[in-house]
């Protein structure tokens, strides 16, 4: 479990996290909602420790974060998987040999159990003729596939995707979504997702943690948001007419 | 301040580069790619230059001799005093810095931008370790480069004796064995070694502490080639001053 307290977060003058506390259970589904420049991308890279915070706790499975040596951080880090925005994938390299790399770091496999992993999770994401083309070559959907397969070949605990399914189109990210959902659920890994899609809400994940203006706003489960009252969320989830309508659907269907 | 910040941070940057190391079957392969990426990538353009200078200098000290009491071959003397002092330890370095120093910005940079170093971090390596150390050990190859340097400018200065008709080869052969001092050697390639130090560090420093987009990386690109050459040209007189006064 993934516990956060009171986490604050500031880049000089801009206070940008403002005493965030929530939790993060094993083998779930999380997503932390929230408009652009709520504090999203901030609050997830301070959960990986690639920013500092200021003030507060992060504690893996009872380990506070900033209590553990350098070899303990790098432990727990080769425990996790991320999939960046941007996919993040090394141009140098093939696809094979991204989805391979945290394996040639972290383990001491042959190269042929290396090769069987990598074949393995290329199949699991619906890439398995992908080996030797360079990202370069790849569409963002399948970049972005890629870059989830790299995320788990080292069997992670925990997996963070930040917005994994912007800037594709509304198939690919369906595609993207349900494929994180699944393989969370195959592998009980502890996964949180930052996201502004309202489909991604609706879909997967079994909570959600509403930021807005670098403060939790609001958290609940999927079906809770249907029900909430909070005019914050209402204003922000159902933003479009589509939405709505599916929330008035909803309510009907379960009064 | 921002000076004294980035000078500590540099320090900081080049602790950090020999600590928690890369697996050595991981770092063999980076050493490799960097040793064809920044030496031998660099030998054409550094024989091109170092040739055609060298006959330049041989050139220019030839027509500015035109006392008949001082001899020839100190046209093969200036010539030799020339590549090995200067030109070729310094000058070199700086068309390095741009080259060689523009590549390793770039492509660090490049990596920042796309957050290619965060996902390193987030596998817990040491993305300094990682993307630095290689292109450190890869330069200390790059004496090997200044010996071709000095060698083509010599041999470029006697091509222009010969073709221009300046001094006899015999007169230049004399002139660059004359009076020579072999500690001139090791000062150069101390030099050598101190720049190599610097090309894969300061490109190596603005490319991965770089903030921003793609315009970023080509404003720290040349932030890093000022930077290296204004290191290199201080540490020149530096080095001089301590080695040769």
């Amino acid at each position: 479990m993934i516990e956060v307290k009171n986490i604050h977060k500031s880049f000089g003058d801009a206070h940008i996290l403002k005493g965030i506390s929530t939790t993060f259970e094993n083998g779930k589904t999380s997503l932390v909602i929230g408009q652009s420049g709520s504090g999203k991308t901030v609050f997830l890279k301070c959960l990986l420790g690639l920013f500092e915070k200021d003030e507060g706790t992060i504690t893996y499975d009872g380990n506070i974060y900033s209590e553990l040596t350098s070899d303990q951080k790098r432990n727990l880090r080769s425990e996790m998987g991320m999939v960046f925005q941007g996919s993040a994938l090394f141009d140098s390299m093939t696809i094979a040999e991204n989805v391979m790399f945290p394996l040639r770091m972290f383990t001491k496999q042959s190269k042929s159990e290396m090769q069987d992993r990598v074949d393995f999770v290329l199949k699991r994401v619906n890439l398995p003729d992908a080996h030797n083309k360079m990202p370069s070559e790849a569409s963002g959907g399948m970049q972005k596939r890629v870059a989830i397969a790299r995320a788990i070949v080292n069997k992670p605990k925990y997996l963070f995707c930040d917005e994994p399914n912007s800037g594709l189109d509304p198939k690919t990210a369906i595609v993207i979504d349900n494929l994180i959902q699944e393989i969370t659920d195959e592998y009980n890994i502890t996964t949180i997702i930052n996201t502004h899609d309202m489909n991604s809400v609706m879909e997967i994940g079994e909570k959600i943690v509403f930021l807005k203006d670098g403060l939790k706003a609001w958290e609940g489960s999927k079906e809770n948001i249907f029900i909430t009252d909070n005019k914050v969320v209402t204003d922000f989830v159902y933003s479009s007419e589509l939405f709505k309508k599916v929330r008035k659907m909803y309510l009907k269907e379960h009064q | 301040m921002t000076y004294l910040h980035n000078i500590g941070a540099y320090f900081i940057m080049i602790k950090d580069m020999f600590r928690k190391p890369t697996k050595w079957s991981v770092m063999k392969t980076l050493i490799f790619k960097d040793i064809d990426d920044l030496i031998m990538g660099s030998l054409g353009i550094v024989a091109f230059i170092s040739f055609f200078v060298g006959g330049v200098v041989t050139i220019q000290t030839a027509l500015n001799i035109d006392n008949p009491l001082i001899p020839k071959y100190l046209v093969g003397f200036a010539t030799r005093q020339s590549i090995i002092l200067e030109f070729a330890p310094t000058f070199i370095s700086i068309i390095m810095a741009g080259k060689v120093g523009s590549f390793i910005t770039s492509s660090i940079g490049t990596m920042r931008v796309t957050e290619q170093i965060d996902a390193l971090e987030v596998m817990g390596i040491n993305a300094i370790n990682y993307l630095v150390f290689p292109k450190f050990i890869a330069l200390m190859l790059y004496p090997f480069v200044i010996s071709i340097a000095m060698f083509l400018g010599i041999v470029g200065g006697m091509a222009a004796c010969f073709f221009g008709g300046y001094s006899s080869i015999d007169d230049y052969i004399i002139g660059i064995q004359t009076d020579f001092i072999p500690f001139h050697i090791a000062y150069a390639f101390i030099k050598t070694f101190a720049f190599a130090f610097l090309l894969a560090t300061i490109p190596s420093f603005h490319g991965f502490f770089m903030k921003g987009g793609a315009l970023e990386v080509g404003k720290a690109s040349t932030t890093s080639f000022v930077w290296t050459s204004v290191v290199i040209i201080l540490l020149n007189y530096i080095l001089t001053q301590m080695l040769l006064s």
